[in-house]
């Protein structure tokens, strides 16, 4: 073969990954356009939040200066970060049952027999699903604008490659989870063991300090805890600033869960290989 | 390009201690109809799920006009085109949108799967449905939306995995004529695995499996022959009999 027909091909082969991934990210955003209660659920949760939790335990809770803080902050303030979290949360394990719906369903089973790698197309998978729950949460952050929450205006677009490293480790979390979760009737229980979890045993909504002078153990859990780290990364890229413990854990996490979720899916070693 | 669409060379497969598939050898000719018969449980969906690799073969061999499944995965999957068992197109999706969709992840290009779509919407008299969402469709159009599917991107190869489950005697002679069309004008090997034995005519290969092991392998009057049977129906009761709910010999 030519060297010129040899790098055409190449040229082909990439091509057919960018459309591959072009169709999975367009396809995973048309349905959230058509699915609006999804849209108007995954908004409303946060915003309950921010509007009527945070309005109560702004009198009780006070938070003292803390960094990327310079002031005194209102509680709305601090647990906006977490809030963005949650919606990343939630996000990457709707997207975990939309898959252990699909594989039942069949159009995982689709998209693992198109010629591409696999692991290409999982992780183009969960670039969709970031891509849409990062949209989520700056519709959020625009509503959250208007109930004082106002961080610098720099910071919505320093926040952005915080929030989709964030998105990267919880989804790559919630595709794990697909892979090892083998019928529909069992996310539920994993859905308890795993989001409220990780989200109360957090800095999502207290700072550790705060939670270290009520229980060591507790602070502990949430010391490792890496929906910690993330709300922390997104916390300082708000404002901002750059916080390179949480952000490598984050990364960390993020390369871990991947790599365990494409063993799941691997067919010649994973946990699909044993199930009928 | 080797002549057989599909080749299976003594493959098995295990889940845990049991056995699903044993030594299981037989060949699909290109353009060839070829009915994969066996009872619920014989090991039809196992078999599918290696030829597609959703499961690694460890043992034997698969190749698709003779590209050896384990080691050229891509090359392999692209010439195959796949109808399971469940639904695969996206409820909420209209039908164009499900076959553009398709069309890019085998890499053609907007216009490439547009024109592609019309062709194959016009091929199974569903361009009128084109833009309505598939959750308003028949079960036998579903049927037809998820074949048209399977060819877009063009395979000599098409496996069918019980493609009439749960769909009306019209609709599925619809379904069984439009795809043994695709054989006769378009040269296209298939692979129907079903359990319902009126579907298979004189003129199909046969490959009956029960089981995990195969049982008879050739055209409908060989296999009649070789069963001592006068009806394909005979053929395959005999031939799946139990043994233990035979009596004993006197």
């Amino acid at each position: 073969m030519s060297a010129e027909s040899e790098a055409s091909q190449r040229r082909g082969r990439a091509t057919n990954f960018l459309r591959a991934a072009d169709v999975i990210i367009r396809r995973e955003s048309l349905r959230f356009v058509q699915q609006r209660g999804r849209f108007i659920a995954a908004l409303v949760r946060p915003l309950v939040w921010l509007f009527i939790f945070a309005a109560g335990f702004r009198t009780v809770l006070g938070v003292s200066i803390q960094p990327p803080y310079v002031t005194y902050v209102l509680y709305e303030v601090y647990i906006t970060p977490g809030l963005c979290g949650m919606i990343l949360l939630f996000a990457g394990m709707q997207s975990s049952l939309s898959m252990v719906y699909d594989r039942e369903m069949g159009s995982m089973r689709v998209l693992l027999v198109s010629p591409l790698p696999r692991w290409y197309l999982l992780i183009c998978k969960l670039m969709a699903g970031v891509i849409v729950a990062v949209v989520q949460v700056y519709v959020f952050l625009l509503i959250a604008w208007f109930w004082e929450v106002e961080p610098p205006l720099y910071g919505y677009i320093t926040v952005l490659p915080a929030l989709l490293l964030a998105g990267f480790m919880l989804g790559a979390l919630g595709l794990l989870l697909s892979s090892v979760i083998k019928q529909l009737e069992n996310f539920a229980g994993v859905m308890n063991f795993v989001i409220f979890p990780m989200f109360f045993a957090s800095s999502a909504l207290y700072p550790l300090w705060r939670v270290r002078e009520s229980s060591v153990l507790l602070w502990q859990i949430c010391s490792v805890n890496p929906f910690t780290h993330a709300v922390e990364m997104i916390r300082f890229a708000l404002h901002g600033q750059f916080d390179l413990l949480s952000t490598a854990i984050t990364l960390g996490c993020t390369l871990l869960f991947l790599a365990i979720a494409i063993y799941g899916y691997d067919p010649g070693r994973g946990f699909m290989q044993t199930r009928r | 390009m080797s002549g057989d669409a599909l080749e299976i060379d003594d493959l098995s497969h295990s889940f845990g201690q049991r056995q699903a598939l044993k030594n299981v050898s037989f060949t699909i000719a290109s353009g060839a109809f070829t009915i994969l018969l066996g009872q619920n449980g014989a090991g039809k969906t196992t078999l599918f799920n290696l030829i597609t690799r959703l499961y690694n073969n460890r043992t034997g061999h698969i190749r698709i006009f003779g590209v050896e499944m384990r080691a050229d995965p891509g090359n392999a999957l692209a010439r195959l085109g796949v109808v399971f068992q469940q639904r695969a197109v996206d409820l909420d999706l209209t039908v164009r949108q499900n076959l553009h969709y398709h069309g890019g992840l085998h890499g053609l290009s907007s216009s490439e799967a547009k024109e592609r779509s019309e062709a194959e919407l016009q091929r199974f008299d569903l361009a009128e449905r084109g833009d309505d969402r598939v959750r308003e469709l028949s079960g036998g159009q579903v049927r037809r939306v998820e074949i048209a599917r399977a060819l877009i991107h063009r395979p000599k190869l098409l496996l069918l995995d019980e493609p009439t489950v749960g769909l009306d005697i019209g609709s599925r002679q619809t379904i069984l004529d439009h795809v043994r069309r695709l054989c006769d004008e378009d040269g296209i090997g298939v692979l129907w695995a079903t359990h319902l034995i009126d579907e298979a005519s004189d003129a199909d290969s046969i490959v009956i499996l029960h089981q995990g092991e195969i049982k008879a392998v050739g055209a409908a009057h060989t296999v009649c022959k070789e069963a001592g049977a006068q009806t394909l129906r005979d053929a395959f009761t005999t031939l799946t009999k139990d043994p233990a709910a035979e009596p004993a010999p006197a």
